[in-house]
């Protein structure tokens, strides 16, 4: 008797399992798992907008590997990886230790600080389109008061990666500081101050006691900007009008994915520039998990 | 001790000017006339000031729908999320059943795929269920977060067992226990799930742009998109159109800080 009512205790559980996972999983099932087999199978077609794709084999992968476009798209991509990375990071961490000093009105510098992590990348790539205008923008006035030549900020193609960088990063620290501020105050004061009877200066502190108990935070950081920065599109396409002498120096692997996908409709070749970036992000992830383990420091 | 303050002040305010100052710029020059932005060497205060390009931008630009889909979008995103997700992610933490584990580590690889790989198979999804060139589409697959899930499945395990226990010899069945005990005890994270979804939401572009055609159709965030091409030689209106879009979240950001910098947060340290 009783251990029917265990049974029946142990089928309901599965059944109110699987029921309260449905809704999810049939979503997920249709809108990623099958749109990730999908476009694997695309990848193999020459899939345009008309007609039935056809299978071609390897065809697109090895167009890839000739592709002029796509190595410099692979390459801006790493380089904004190089720029932007260690950027963001870095800025992040000093801005979160700035913002966690016991000052009166670090209230109102914090969310001066914080406003770019609530306001839309469209409208953060036209107002620094704007500013870097070459004729009228404001940075090019300022530096010309210096005796600097006007500088083709979105134009030049030596220069328009690093416009582009500058923005992604004034962009997306804010966000990162958030999160960097929250993990400082989740560190505990006695570890400052027994440092501080000990003798330890401000900056023994921080690198001896700070940075250790931080870096499970800045572990996050990093793997989130990492990803970020792979995926970079908003502010290339917003600020770089297609077919401008800036484009091919600042075209990521989003651009170009973009490009095909929706602009010239060769959404076969498409599929296979987004599953590279899929394996290129698999691959960097993989090895920050592992550094993880010999890098950051758990205080369980 | 004073004089580092002073130097901590210092680094405040010049870090806080570089994070401003493009936002005064851009509201200075949307109250100046064309003529006025373009004029070497540039004013800084507007000479004249004018809302012209306020106006011209939204007898342009179909604003109002702009602001009234991303609104729809936003509600509709995070309401139906919120439910979807915790009711799976109560599943994953508490119920035994066959096929969970793996089916969780699948959903936990979801979160490795760059969005980009789903864009053009849910294009045609769309486009099959007659959805593209519509509000709805725009909010549909975002739905099924499988970051929600594994975010609020962390914070469902951060919960005592007793609870479900006691409730359970209350005579709780597993939906009331998930409805009635725990789900209102999740509260701070559902509001955390809640801020994460309607910033990302509000920031998308690259989905709004695909699946949608039509002008009328567009979010805030693609709707401000549109303006580069012809429009963008009239910096005053663009940098008007932009303010009017950037306004509603930085005015809710005003309101909710303390909600919306816990709610960023929760992403880092639940790690």
């Amino acid at each position: 008797m009783k251990k029917n009512k265990v049974d029946s205790l142990r089928h309901r559980e599965i059944r109110t399992g699987y029921l309260m996972i449905a809704p999810l999983m049939s979503g997920v099932i249709v809108f990623f798992i099958w749109a990730f087999f999908q476009n694997v199978y695309y990848s193999f077609t020459n899939k345009s907008s008309f007609g039935i794709p056809k299978f071609v084999g390897l065809e697109n992968y090895v167009k890839l590997f000739h592709d002029e476009a796509f190595y410099q798209a692979f390459i801006n991509t790493i380089l904004y990886v190089v720029i932007c990375v260690p950027a963001v990071v870095i800025l992040a961490i000093l801005l979160a230790v700035l913002l966690n000093s016991k000052v009166k009105g670090i209230g109102f510098f914090r969310v001066c600080i914080f406003l770019p992590a609530v306001t839309l990348p469209a409208a953060i790539g036209l107002l620094w389109k704007w500013l870097m205008n070459y004729k009228f923008g404001i940075f090019n006035e300022i530096l010309g008061k210096f005796g600097v030549n006007p500088i083709a900020w979105l134009s030049d193609p030596r220069i328009v990666l690093f416009s582009i960088s500058i923005v992604f990063i004034w962009a997306s620290v804010a966000y990162q500081v958030i999160v960097l501020l929250a993990g400082l105050q989740g560190i505990p004061v006695c570890y400052k101050e027994a440092a501080e009877i000990d003798g330890a200066n401000g900056i023994q502190r921080f690198f001896k006691i700070t940075l250790p108990l931080l870096s499970p935070s800045i572990f996050f950081v990093c793997v989130t900007t990492v990803i970020n920065v792979f995926q970079i599109f908003d502010f290339i396409y917003l600020m770089i009008p297609q077919g401008s002498s800036g484009t091919a120096a600042s075209r990521s692997l989003v651009t170009y994915f973009f490009e095909q996908s929706f602009v010239k409709f060769h959404k076969g070749y498409g599929a296979a520039i987004s599953l590279v970036l899929f394996f290129l992000i698999l691959v960097i992830t993989a090895i920050q998990m592992i550094c993880q383990k010999k890098l950051v420091f758990y205080d369980d | 001790m004073k004089k580092r303050k002073w130097q901590v002040y210092l680094l405040l305010v010049l870090c806080a000017a570089v994070t401003v100052c493009p936002f005064i710029w851009m509201i200075l020059t949307s109250f100046k006339s064309y003529e006025e932005s373009i004029q070497i060497p540039p004013t800084i205060l507007p000479k004249i000031f004018t809302v012209e390009s306020y106006q011209e931008i939204v007898a342009k630009f179909p604003f109002l729908s702009f602001y009234i889909n991303t609104f729809l979008v936003l509600i509709f995103t995070i309401v139906i999320e919120l439910l979807i997700c915790s009711m799976a992610a109560y599943a994953f933490a508490r119920l035994n059943f066959p096929g969970r584990d793996v089916i969780f580590i699948v959903l936990l690889a979801l979160l490795m795929v760059p969005g980009q790989i789903f864009l053009v198979p849910n294009y045609e999804i769309m486009v099959k269920l007659h959805l593209a060139d519509t509000v709805t589409a725009l909010w549909i697959p975002k739905i099924f977060s499988a970051f929600g899930t594994f975010m609020l499945c962390e914070f469902f395990k951060g919960l005592p067992k007793s609870l479900d226990e006691a409730a359970m010899l209350d005579g709780c069945g597993f939906f009331q226990i998930y409805y009635k005990i725990l789900l209102p005890l999740l509260k701070p994270a559902l509001s955390s799930l809640a801020i994460l979804t309607a910033i990302s939401t509000f920031k998308d572009l690259m989905w709004p742009l695909i699946v949608n055609n039509s002008m009328e159709k567009m979010t805030l965030s693609a709707g401000l998109a549109m303006l580069i091409g012809e429009h963008t030689t009239y910096y005053p209106q663009v940098m008007a159109g932009g303010i009017i879009a950037i306004l509603p979240m930085i005015v809710l950001f005003f309101f909710f800080q303390k909600q919306f910098v816990e709610g960023i947060a929760t992403t880092g340290v639940k790690q």
